[in-house]
């Protein structure tokens, strides 16, 4: 495979760029593997990537109902901020910060990861209190966040309406400087294209129909669309379907799946610094480098499998914007669409070992699982070659849910519902 | 946005007229006592989470206030039949099959 470097560049130019090739093969299933990951969005490439790259794990085939990186990870609004409120949490979206750093150099590959700084204000004074406990909580955990006033807040982005006689009126905010945004793409392509240099099978449109297990209950493989694949070890990574294919193993998951909406505007010229959120008016908003605002809208309340919602809450959304940022007034908002999200009641993942031997399972990523996209591979990888947990990902098992060692961010109002 | 039957009001209005309730039929147990960790957490935690037919408790905060039950169908969207609480629940597999035909 081709390494890309401004020699490589240089010298495909001489021939119009056109022999880049293929980034990945489209390899056929063998008929056994030592890992199978069910699910080649971003979390289950990463898992197979590290798998391979840290832990020497070769055969290993990723399976993929539709095509790579078509679920979540092409519809999220590709924020990465890691300012969670307890220790579990800041552990591991930290952790993920961390690699987001320098990931396109690990990946050869231009993740676009854009550090401009994540806002979230504040507009009653629950949310000030809120967010100041969030604030220094992260500062004794030593994750960078800070306290702005409004005027500081509106310094910081200056299309912002800081105006007193607004409905929900910025009261201030809490920045995270280190956090930003990531092309979603660009990073499932780069993991696909890491874990297939290492050997790695990306095996696409393969839907998984059933598990197959031993006598002794354990995994021995899955049925597909493509036939039987034997297996020593599943990785369930299936996002908003992980109950459906859970249940395939007879183990029933405390997850609910619902419709997220997002949508974006026709592009313009670059106006929006930085990505502001904002949970009490439900409203997230950035700039792509293409020049449409993305904008995140909230989740529909059913239960649902249907990739898209009600318009009632995308308004609200814009209604919302509108009023924060009265320049967007007159812009036109180009497409919408909605990606199920698999939501826990404690609004914390799920990463770890199930009830059933050699099946593992990494969701429960709810409204915001993109942001941890390269920690929550590095640690499942860790979880599935060791078959015990990372001490990162060891709080966040399936059995928290019987212990009552539940990891409550949804109490803690960090992240929007 | 699901335009919802109400079996209380016997009327059909826009769904931000109600509020979602999650699945049905989850009985809060006989003898709370008896109950061990797996049972409590499958009781307050475990959801079947269909992909297909789900019966669910809808709410209609902005009408009568009452509970009541309904079969819909999670991919679609599209609701099979709405019924009041304390109803039985329409057997799920007889309606799907239904559906396909």
């Amino acid at each position: 495979m081709t390494r890309f470097s401004f020699w490589e560049l240089a010298r495909k130019a001489l021939n119009a760029h056109q022999d880049w090739g293929h980034q990945w093969r489209k390899p056929d299933p063998k008929p056994e593997y030592d890992v199978v990951i069910i699910g080649a969005g971003g979390h289950g490439l990463a898992t197979a990537y590290y798998l391979a790259k840290e832990h020497g794990v070769t055969n290993v085939a990723v399976l993929e109902k539709g095509w790579l990186g078509g679920g979540n990870t092409g519809r999220n609004t590709t924020i990465v901020r890691s300012n969670y409120l307890w220790e579990e949490s800041e552990g591991l979206y930290d952790h993920a910060m961390d690699l987001w750093q320098d990931l396109s150099q690990e990946l050869n590959y231009n993740v676009m990861y854009s550090a401009r700084g994540v806002m979230m204000l504040a507009h009653t004074v629950h949310d000030v209190q809120v967010f100041k406990r969030h604030v220094h909580a992260n500062r004794l955990a030593g994750v960078q966040n800070e306290w702005l006033s409004a005027e500081e807040a509106k310094a910081y982005c200056p299309p912002l309406n800081i105006e007193k006689n607004i409905r929900y009126p910025v009261m201030g905010a809490a920045l995270q400087r280190k956090a930003g945004v990531a092309r979603h793409d660009a990073v499932a392509w780069g993991y696909a294209r890491g874990a297939d240099k290492y050997g790695v099978d990306i095996i696409q449109n393969c839907a998984v129909t059933g598990i197959r297990r031993h006598a002794d209950g354990s995994v021995s493989g899955v049925e597909t669309s493509r036939g039987f694949i034997g297996a020593k070890k599943v990785g369930v990574v299936a996002a908003g379907h992980t109950s459906v294919v859970m249940d395939m193993a007879g183990v029933r998951m405390p997850l609910e799946s619902n419709p997220l909406q997002a949508l974006v505007s026709e592009p313009v010229k670059p106006c929006f610094p930085c990505v502001v959120m904002s949970n009490t008016v439900h409203a997230y908003l950035s700039q792509s480098d293409k020049g449409e605002l993305v904008i995140g809208a909230g989740t529909d309340q059913y239960v649902s499998y249907s990739q898209t919602g009600g318009l009632q809450i995308t308004t609200h959304t814009v209604d919302a914007i509108c009023e924060l940022f009265p320049m967007f007034r007159r812009m036109r908002m180009l497409r919408n669409w909605g990606g199920i999200v698999d939501v826990t009641p404690d609004r914390s993942p799920i990463i770890g070992k199930t009830p059933v031997p050699g099946l593992f399972v990494n969701c429960g990523w709810g409204t915001g699982g993109f942001k941890a996209t390269p920690g929550s591979g590095h640690v499942f990888a860790h979880t599935i070659a060791r078959d015990e947990p990372h001490p990162i990902n060891a709080p966040f098992t399936l059995d928290r849910f019987r212990t009552g060692r539940l990891i409550d961010e949804a109490a803690a109002a960090a992240v929007a519902h | 946005m699901l335009l919802i039957s109400c079996p209380w009001c016997r009327v059909e209005r826009p769904e931000i007229e109600f509020r979602y309730g999650g699945e049905a039929h989850i009985d809060r147990p006989a003898q709370p006592a008896d109950l061990d960790d797996h049972q409590w957490a499958e009781f307050l935690y475990m959801r079947s989470n269909p992909k297909g037919l789900l019966a669910e408790r809808w709410r209609h905060v902005h009408g009568c206030g009452r509970f009541f039950n309904a079969v819909r169908h999670t991919v679609s969207d599209r609701f099979v039949c709405v019924y009041k609480t304390g109803e039985k629940c329409p057997d799920l597999e007889a309606l799907a099959r239904e559906g396909a035909q």
